[in-house]
């Protein structure tokens, strides 16, 4: 029989961190992604799976600590949401600049500052435009469903692995905090010794983990390295899912929580014989933007969805390149649309903000 | 000939890009020395600051994590619960360990993580060229400090060492230098002891060296070893502070 279970976004995570062979979790108090740290506390995986689980004094030593675990070579991790993110930044510029694998889960609140406990999307840019200094890259999952934020975590591992990269998760206090049934079939083992890479410390190679490189050319070889990289990943990882597109006149974009309340707001359009179709990005970096190029031949204008001013709306307009109107539908502060709300706006009765 | 010295074993041979007459120099090559003698080359993980000895990997052919400045510590303590079996070291400075890194290092202190640290206390910013760090002597000139630091503005110079001693997680405090062969030799010993206080897992010991950075302090290398016993040890007094 299937092992279903009812549970948190959050709780998934944490389930899914011991059950994707995670060897450590470092992380610090923050809603609303706390049941994470909490779960993983309340299960002990230390004394079944041998997962290391630590309460850091900081978010920023939280990320130095999953830059040392990385450099071991295993499956290492934190989460945080939005203030702790933002700490984190020198620490994940690091560890793309060392070329470590890792997993960042955010399950973001409002802000700027201190902002709201409430869900929202406002750090979109901050996840896809790099969010710290120098030119790198993170690949951003999106969850939509409590079952996504399972999945994600073993998806995550086996992105940042394949290519060496952080991976972020990106979802939100609605996702965080929903409940819903998740199907925990994927489990595997954490890595044995032989298992682990040849790049990493403890593998008694005299290896060295570090960014720094003070010789221009090397230092630009490097850059060109890792940009080589992105353009792989840009072309083998771009993930995204489409409801009645192939027939649509409109498309909504939307991810993760707003992309349920937009496939809703396509149901009342088709109810009233509206060609809507929906387009759910699932890697917010990759991004799909040939899938839009392409659709922006055939639909009369897209409306993305996102609860924050104004986002990812830039790079839907940067694949569409002027070819079709794009129009922004959003709330902020913790405050989020209604179908209805997106409908209206899809119809061109909307306030938009 | 009697050979009476060599280089040590896991010394590499690339040039040391330190100033002549600095301390990090003399401290590499006793940690060096250490690791050879417990004979744990392949089995230990140093974990290297932002500051003059950021390159301490390319010195010491072992394993080497550079982490960002101030975050050895937090570095440090992942590795070593993630890889229990591995000795653990950080090698850090004073800007690194009690300016930016002062929580790092306080909870890892705290939390009783089986490493060693390795503190080198030259009292000013070597790396960024010779600003005032929060261990900076009242009255001391530095870049930041152009008329000599005043408490006032400043407040006053910070004794780490004596600080983590008073934490439970911490076993091992000592505070060193290498400014002459004897005292060269009493540093090693406590570095040694630190590397088998982590093997063992009694918890963080702390080896602060008190160093000299004569460019920094803008000094000869003899004036600045001058300076430093007649200005630096009658306030950060050498010997054990907890064993
Ligand atoms: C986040 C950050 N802030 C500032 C710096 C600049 N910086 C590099 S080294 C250093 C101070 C190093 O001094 P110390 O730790 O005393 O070591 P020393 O060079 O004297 O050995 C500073 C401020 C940096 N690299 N990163």
């Amino acid at each position: 029989m299937e092992d279903l279970k009812l549970i948190k976004g959050n709780e998934a995570v944490a389930l899914a961190a011991i059950r994707s062979g995670c060897d450590g979790y470092f992380g610090y108090p923050i809603t609303p992604q706390s049941e994470i740290l909490e779960t993983l506390m309340e299960l002990r995986p230390w004394e079944t799976t041998g997962m290391v689980v630590l309460q850091a004094e900081s978010e920023v030593a939280s990320i130095n600590m999953v830059y040392g675990g990385a450099s071991t070579g295993k499956r290492v991790m934190t989460s945080s949401s939005s203030p702790g993110i933002s700490l984190m930044a020198e620490g994940i510029s690091y560890i793309a600049g060392a070329g470590l694998p890792c997993l960042i889960v955010n399950v973001q609140r409002g802000g700027p500052g201190l902002g709201t406990i409430q869900p929202s999307q406002a750090d979109y840019w901050q996840a896809v435009k790099g969010g710290a200094h120098g030119d790198f890259r993170m690949i951003v999952l999106a969850p939509a469903s409590v079952q996504e934020m399972y999945d994600f975590v073993f998806d995550g591992f086996d992105l940042a692995f394949k290519y060496r990269v952080p991976v972020m998760m990106l979802s939100d206090g609605i996702i965080g905090q929903m409940m819903e049934k998740v199907a925990m079939g994927r489990e595997r083992p954490r890595w044995s010794a032989d298992e682990l890479g040849d790049w990493c410390v403890g593998v008694g190679k005299n290896n060295i983990i570090t960014s720094l490189e003070l010789d221009p050319q090397v230092m630009e070889g490097r850059n060109l390295a890792l940009q080589r990289t992105y353009n792989e990943i840009e072309d083998n990882e771009v993930r995204y899912e489409e409801v009645n597109t192939d027939d649509a006149e409109y498309v909504i974009v939307a991810f993760g929580s707003s992309a349920r309340i937009a496939s809703e707001a396509v149901e009342l359009a088709r109810r009233d014989g509206m060609k809507v179709g929906l387009l759910r990005p699932i890697t917010l970096w990759p991004f799909p933007y040939k899938r839009l190029r392409q659709l922006a031949g055939s639909v009369k204008r897209f409306l993305v969805a996102e609860l924050n001013a104004g986002q990812m709306v830039e790079d839907v307009r940067l694949a569409v390149d002027g070819c079709v109107p794009v129009d922004h539908c959003g709330r902020m502060g913790g405050m989020i649309f209604s179908p209805e709300d997106i409908y209206e706006q899809l119809k061109g009765h909307g306030k938009g903000i | 000939m009697e050979k009476v010295y060599s280089k040590p074993r896991l010394l590499t041979d690339a040039v040391m890009h330190y100033c002549p007459g600095c301390s990090h120099g003399t401290i590499h090559k006793i940690v060096a020395e250490v690791i050879a003698e417990l004979g744990i080359e392949s089995s230990t993980i140093g974990v290297s600051p932002v500051g003059c000895s950021v390159f301490a990997y390319k010195y010491i052919d072992i394993d080497w994590i550079q982490a960002a400045h101030g975050r050895a510590c937090a570095v440090a303590s992942a590795v070593k619960r993630l890889e229990p079996e591995k000795m653990v070291f950080t090698y850090q400075g004073d800007g690194d360990l009690s300016a930016i890194g002062t929580g790092e290092t306080i909870h890892a202190c705290n939390r009783g993580e089986n490493i060693a640290v390795i503190y080198v206390n030259n009292a000013i910013y070597g790396m960024t060229g010779g600003q005032m760090a929060p261990t900076t002597l009242v009255g001391m000139k530095t870049s930041t400090s152009p008329g000599g630091r005043e408490v006032n503005i400043h407040g006053y110079p910070f004794k780490v060492a004596d600080m983590v001693a008073q934490l439970e997680g911490v076993c091992y405090v000592t505070r060193q230098s290498v400014h002459t062969p004897a005292s060269v030799r009493k540093a090693k010993k406590a570095i040694r002891l630190a590397f088998e206080n982590a093997l063992a897992g009694k918890g963080l010991s702390f080896v602060e060296v008190v160093s000299s950075c004569n460019s920094g302090w803008k000094m000869s290398p003899v004036g600045a070893n001058e300076w430093m016993e007649q200005n630096m040890f009658p306030f950060y007094k050498l010997g054990d502070i907890k064993v």
